[in-house]
């Protein structure tokens, strides 16, 4: 955190800082849910959407769903993950830890079963997609999220020792 | 723009210390805190959301009375440790014989190798893992008798095979042409017969008289008199008798057991069977082997109980389901899995009468049974109908369904019941929003989590049938070794297996008067006074 960054965090309008908060908490929620959600449902494994991959790294995917080992590795990183990137954005605590981590399990998400022309899925997606989808939507929110940080003023980042007063989270921008 | 800005910051101290938070002013750390009501809304919903499901689920299951987790009725087929060695006997090592054997812990050291390689190319690939996580069932492979040369020597080289579970290489089996020496030879207690289906009753009751233990493959016999005389002299004899049908050790077929002993579906009034299969493996034309020839088949002993004799003939050796001279087609091929099936979960026994239709529509290859079948079976005393249907020219997945005035019951791998919209039994619940008929109330899936790579058309379709594999606690494990291992558990400890020459009996009368109603052109009808097809 640097000065700079804390002058910039100042610089938001209300309705700037009220959108973007509102943003990151309706990100944090559905990230938790989407965790939680897994966590409590024993059913519930990444086999299936994995067994969907068809694009890049499609071997690295399957191998993953048909080993058992693997497999549970993968689900207890995705369930956690989700849950505490969730936590993570609602609170405002180690926000850009978490942006950083959406941006990544998101562009596995997409990348599993992108919506390119050509590629028909098993399971039926639930809305109209070509290419763009709300995954990669969700995503440039995060980056969004992560471009225009509100956790060092609006969060638990606050008070972190390091966090500079004022400042908003992480990212340094050229004051204007 | 930039004359709007308010500074949003701007209501803390401009103080550098890490400890600022400590002078924070009060909007300060409002703001800091400003999810925590979110946080609250959020928590409040999801135990209010988990309540509401927790009290669906419950009440949904405390109806129906059964449990969605996984049953195991079959938690072990094995009871005990296995004790004493026991030395097998395999008759016929093609296609069936070959896998069985393997099942029991001896693949054929190039199968293992080929395991090797595809598991070297695609890590997903299961089934040199499924193998050797077979538990040892402690046997021997003392004695193999097949009328190929090439066969015969596979099997020899699977009973000294060094990769099986349990580890190490047993002696060699003996050779025999004739089983009837191997039933004497007093090398064996038990013997496993995978021939074609005209020498399954003939092989079993030399095997009786001798008392040796069976296992045979289905269809039981070929014909109905000689299902009458193999059932009366395995009864007489105190042989352990096992029939392979192996979705008796299939978990989701046990599942299905327990929803109708809970009675979930009510009055059930029709069953809906099929097989559907697409490819010229799935129609039986199957590989004709390059060194068959009259020097390595022994033709004639081939033959031997076959209506007509007919020269030598490489089609008829190798694609044998083809001709009615040695089975009985998609009846005693296929209908005889699903109609074992239905009389695993219901025990509906013997019909009362049975109607069939079909016909040479798609493989006109010379073969002479129907490659397109259906059959209706009757049974007034319980209020049913039990329809089969087949063709060998479409592959579309349609899995058993069990159709009750409450609800239906899809049985497959997996198990899913649904209520019937207009249902007695669930009225109340489905306008209460307790049950949506739309969606299944039950599913019950074995060994959900992860997925396996499963190969040909064919095996598909048996894996989709719990005909390949099964689950036990999520583990993948094959119904095969589970139902040998049954057979070979109830001859060292006592008991019953769970598909004996009764349901044999009841199989093979089934499967023969569907077959003899095609053959007819008529309703066929049973007789059980007479104990005869009328």
């Amino acid at each position: 955190m640097t000065r700079e960054t804390a002058a910039t965090a100042r610089s938001y309008t209300p309705w700037q800082a009220t959108a973007l908060v509102t943003l990151r908490l309706l990100i944090g929620w559905h990230f938790l849910y989407e965790g939680l959600g897994k966590l409590v449902n024993p059913y519930w494994s990444s086999a299936s959407y994995l067994g969907e991959a068809r694009w890049l790294f499609q071997n690295q995917f399957l191998n993953i769903a048909s080993s058992e080992a693997a497999l549970r590795v993968v689900d207890f990183l995705n369930v956690w993950g989700l849950t505490l990137i969730g936590l993570a954005l609602l609170l405002g605590l180690f926000a850009r830890a978490a942006a950083i981590g959406a941006v990544v399990l998101l562009a596995l998400y997409y990348i599993v079963a992108p919506p390119f022309v050509g590629f028909t899925y098993a399971v039926p997606m639930e809305g109209s997609y070509l290419v763009v989808n709300k995954v990669l939507i969700e995503l440039a929110a995060v980056l969004v999220l992560l471009a225009f940080p509100t956790s060092g003023i609006f969060g638990l980042d606050r008070f972190l020792p390091w966090t500079r007063p004022g400042a908003v989270g992480g990212l340094r921008r050229a004051q204007a | 723009m930039t004359d709007e800005r308010k500074d949003v910051g701007g209501d803390q101290p401009a103080a550098d210390s890490p400890a600022d938070w400590t002078t924070m002013s009060r909007r300060g750390w409002l703001k800091a805190l400003v999810s925590i009501p979110v946080i609250g809304v959020f928590v409040y919903n999801f135990v209010r959301k988990r309540a509401a499901e927790a009290t669906k689920r419950q009440a949904i299951m405390a109806e129906l009375g059964v449990s969605e987790r996984g049953p195991a009725v079959i938690p072990d087929l094995i009871s005990k440790p296995p004790g004493e060695r026991l030395r097998v006997g395999i008759i016929g090592f093609g296609g069936e014989g070959e896998a069985l054997v393997r099942h029991a812990g001896f693949a054929h050291p190039g199968w293992v190798e080929d395991a090797r390689k595809a598991v070297a190319e695609n890590p997903r690939d299961k089934q040199l893992e499924v193998y050797l996580n077979q538990q040892d069932l402690n046997i021997a492979i003392t004695a193999v008798c097949d009328v190929f040369d090439v066969r015969a020597e596979r099997g020899i080289a699977a009973s000294q095979v060094e990769v099986r579970p349990g580890g190490g290489a047993l002696p060699a089996a003996k050779r025999y042409r004739r089983y009837q020496d191997m039933l004497q030879s007093g090398d064996v207690d038990a013997v496993i017969i995978a021939t074609p289906d005209h020498w399954h009753s003939r092989m079993t009751m030399d095997a009786v008289a001798e008392g040796i233990h069976v296992y045979c493959e289905k269809c039981m016999t070929r014909t109905e008199e000689e299902a009458l005389a193999m059932h009366a002299a395995v009864k007489a004899s105190d042989i352990v008798f096992q029939l392979g049908h192996q979705n008796r050790a299939s978990e989701s077929h046990n599942k299905a057991r327990e929803i109708i002993a809970a009675n979930i579906l009510g009055p059930i009034t029709l069953v809906e069977a099929t097989t559907n299969r697409n490819t010229p493996w799935g129609a039986w034309v199957w590989d004709i082997h390059e060194e068959g020839n009259p020097a390595t088949i022994d033709w004639e002993h081939f033959q031997e109980p076959a209506a007509h004799k007919v020269p030598f003939n490489l089609g008829r050796f190798f694609r044998w389901r083809c001709w009615y001279d040695y089975g009985t087609g998609l009846s005693g091929d296929l209908l005889s899995h699903e109609y074992d099936a239905v009389n695993q979960i219901l025990e509906v026994g013997i019909p009362k009468s049975a109607v069939s239709s079909g016909g040479i529509y798609y493989f006109k290859d010379g073969r002479d049974v129907p490659d397109v079948f259906q059959s209706v079976f009757e049974y007034p005393d319980r209020d049913l109908t039990v329809m089969y249907s087949a063709t060998l020219a479409n592959g579309r997945n349609r899995s058993a369904v069990f159709m009750g005035h409450d609800a239906s019951m899809r049985v497959s791998g997996s198990l899913t019941v649904s209520a019937d919209s207009d249902s007695t039994r669930y009225e109340q619940k489905i306008k209460d929003r307790m049950i949506d008929p739309s969606v299944p109330m039950f599913t019950y899936q074995p060994g959900l989590k992860g997925i396996d790579a499963v190969t040909s058309a064919t095996e598909e379709y048996f894996a989709s049938r719990g005909l390949l594999y099964t689950y036990q606690g999520g583990r993948r494990v094959s119904s095969y070794h589970l139902l040998i291992g049954e057979w070979l558990d109830v001859i060292r400890n006592g008991g019953q297996t769970s598909c004996n020459i009764d349901r044999g009996f009841e199989e093979a009368i089934t499967c023969h008067m569907a077959t003899r109603s095609y053959l007819e052109g008529r309703r066929v009808t049973w007789d059980p006074v007479r104990r005869r097809i009328v």
